[in-house]
């Protein structure tokens, strides 16, 4: 029997294995009060069932449309900026010949990617403040007014958005540069032979060389579509940008958790909605890739 | 690229030309609120408050660092991210290296039952409130339990390690190891293991600086001020503004005032210091690893 003379590997497997179980499965499992009124007296399976109420009355709500638009525009807009740009550095990286500059380059763009979130958004507090912040005294020496960030709430997304490009842009180019160093060196030798300029080689040879691996992350982040920062967020939040920062990952933290009257199946009604669509979406967009021909997940 | 002898067009200059000013701009970008926070951090604090440092320091001063070092809450919330960092990452290893391991052998029966188990969860989760009515139920609220179980293993990195042991122990090693009547313990206490030293070190970094820099579990699941981590210390001084009265004792209104804005700084530079100080030594790895995590598993 093949199962009984691997016992020592099961045995290896139970710690994990129940971890996997306990912590990921259980609460599977408790994500059924989102059907029910949940009563802490009653628990999880004896709470009486009320079918969809909860999720009829979030996409009722009046926050329904505004959280449902702020997490989609932030996404989006992550997207449009944060995909790009690391692709653009790293095709940029691959043709600097000088070593020393390169390794510069990338040992200090890796670096912030190592601030914890707390600090990273403190450096943005300290960067953007309107008396002694770095960029306010920099647009007051360019002689214009200073300007508060933190009192618009239509500054929030780009300071969002920014601030991430600032602190993953040199982490998500490795695995660019990763391909790039993969490519065939004799299509590059061609490509000099036949009087194709560096741009020309970069259209033609580096930019189809990445692109199945482009094409995996694409679709990774648009699979995550509805997984916003929340930690970063809700650092950021303040009174004054709620109008715009609230997204559904902060707004289930608040009505769950934080609020005078916690109201646990509404929450979690909230939340299985989130994860139902991003595994719809996740399982769309790779059905779309593979359609396309382009590389997907499974 | 190559053969750097050819003379190279005007086009190709000027794309050069156009490529490195990109990429100094690139390095100017990143690196100065870096060196901003830096140069703040051992300014005057008066100046600092005048708004007058975008750049180098003025007045050199420590006056910052002193003020965080003499907190004692913060010496609290550094040693409790040291446990946490330290217990959780031994844990973490622990759990990965296994299943890791394990589910990279092709001979175990059920093997895609298993990884589908794992995988699913990456797509999929509970969510928030059923998590947290778990843990209460398990009676790990405002306990050190709650900073290191509920976070025991990730199967983002259990992927990592799978490939890692998939690529790089040959089949031939488990057979002669077997044909010796070696078991499966023995096998991986005496030679998958001292074969991993590089997937160890990069699992130890990940989860290293995970558990260093998360701060959300402890705000939820933490009530005790006396278990808090470090982040959250950080999160009610950087973010909250709430600086304790006895962190700038004995000092004016207004030097207070000024002493609180300039130990932000040095908070910034003090927190970050742990992982900064190994990042160069570790970087290799950590490249390493993400590019192991890129592999199609």
């Amino acid at each position: 029997m093949r199962v009984l003379k691997g016992w020592q590997l099961y045995v290896l497997l139970l710690l994990p294995l129940a971890y996997i179980i306990l912590f990921h499965y259980v609460p599977m499992y408790g994500a059924q009060i989102a059907f029910k009124n949940f009563s802490p007296v009653k628990g999880i399976s004896e709470s009486d069932w009320v079918g969809l109420k909860h999720f009829k009355r979030f996409i009722d709500s009046y926050d329904f449309w505004r959280i449902m638009r702020n997490t989609l525009t932030l996404s989006l807009y992550d997207l449009a900026v944060g995909f790009p740009l690391p692709i653009v550095l790293a095709l940029s990286i691959n043709y600097a010949n000088q070593k020393a500059f390169k390794k510069t380059v990338q040992m200090v763009t890796y670096a912030p990617y190592f601030i914890s979130v707390v600090v990273m958004v403190g450096i943005v507090f300290l960067m953007l403040d309107p008396r002694i912040g770095a960029l306010n005294l920099i647009i007051q020496q360019l002689g214009f007014d200073p300007v508060n960030f933190w009192e618009n709430a239509g500054y929030f997304k780009s300071i969002y958005v920014w601030s991430g490009v600032w602190q993953n842009i040199g982490i998500s180019c490795i695995i660019y540069l990763a391909a790039l160093s993969g490519i065939d060196p004799s299509l590059h030798e061609a490509g000099v032979m036949d009087g194709a300029s560096k741009f020309q080689r970069m259209i033609h040879i580096d930019i189809p060389g990445i692109l199945p691996v482009a094409s995996v992350i694409l679709i990774l982040g648009m699979g995550q579509m509805l997984n916003t920062g929340f930690e970063k967020i809700l650092l950021m939040q303040n009174p004054l940008n709620i109008r715009t920062s609230e997204v559904i990952d902060t707004y289930v933290y608040k009505v769950g958790l934080i609020s005078k009257a916690p109201n646990f199946s509404y929450a979690t009604a909230i939340g299985f909605f989130k994860s139902l669509i991003s595994l719809v979406l996740l399982l769309t967009v790779n059905q779309i890739a593979k359609k396309l021909g382009q590389n997907n997940l499974w | 690229m190559y053969n750097p002898s050819i003379k190279e067009s005007r086009g190709d200059r000027a794309f050069t030309f156009v490529n490195y000013t990109f990429l100094v701009l690139v390095l100017i970008m990143v690196a100065y609120p870096l060196l901003y926070i830096v140069s703040a951090s051992f300014s005057n604090p008066g100046k600092v408050a005048a708004g007058e440092i975008w750049l180098f320091p003025k007045g050199f001063n420590v006056a910052g660092y002193k003020a965080v070092f003499d907190y004692s809450r913060f010496w609290t919330g550094f040693t409790n991210s040291l446990f946490y960092t330290s217990a959780g990452t031994m844990l973490n290893v622990t759990l990965t290296v296994m299943a890791g391991y394990v589910l990279s052998r092709r001979d175990l029966v059920g093997r895609n039952l298993f990884m589908l188990l794992f995988m699913f969860t990456m797509l999929f989760s509970g969510g928030l409130i059923p998590t947290y009515l778990l843990v209460q139920d398990l009676g790990l609220i405002n306990t050190r339990w709650a900073m290191i179980l509920p976070t025991a293993l990730s199967v983002w990195n259990l992927i990592i390690a799978r490939t890692f042991f998939q690529v790089s122990i040959p089949q031939e090693l488990l057979e002669a190891a077997q044909i010796d009547g070696c078991n499966d313990f023995k096998f991986v206490w005496r030679i998958v293991l001292p074969l991993s030293a590089p997937i160890i070190a990069v699992l130890c970094l990940f989860y290293a600086v995970g558990h260093w820099n998360t701060y959300f579990n402890a705000l939820i699941y933490l009530r005790n001020k006396e278990l808090f981590p470090l982040q959250i210390i950080l999160r009610e001084i950087l973010i909250l503004n709430s600086v304790d009265t006895a962190m700038t004792n004995g000092s004016e209104a207004q030097a207070k005032q000024a002493l609180s804005q300039l130990l932000k700084f040095s908070l910034v530079i003090i927190a970050s210091l742990p992982i900064l100080v190994i990042y160069p030594f570790v970087q290799k790895h950590f490249v390493k690893g993400v590019m192991i995590g890129s592999l199609k598993g």
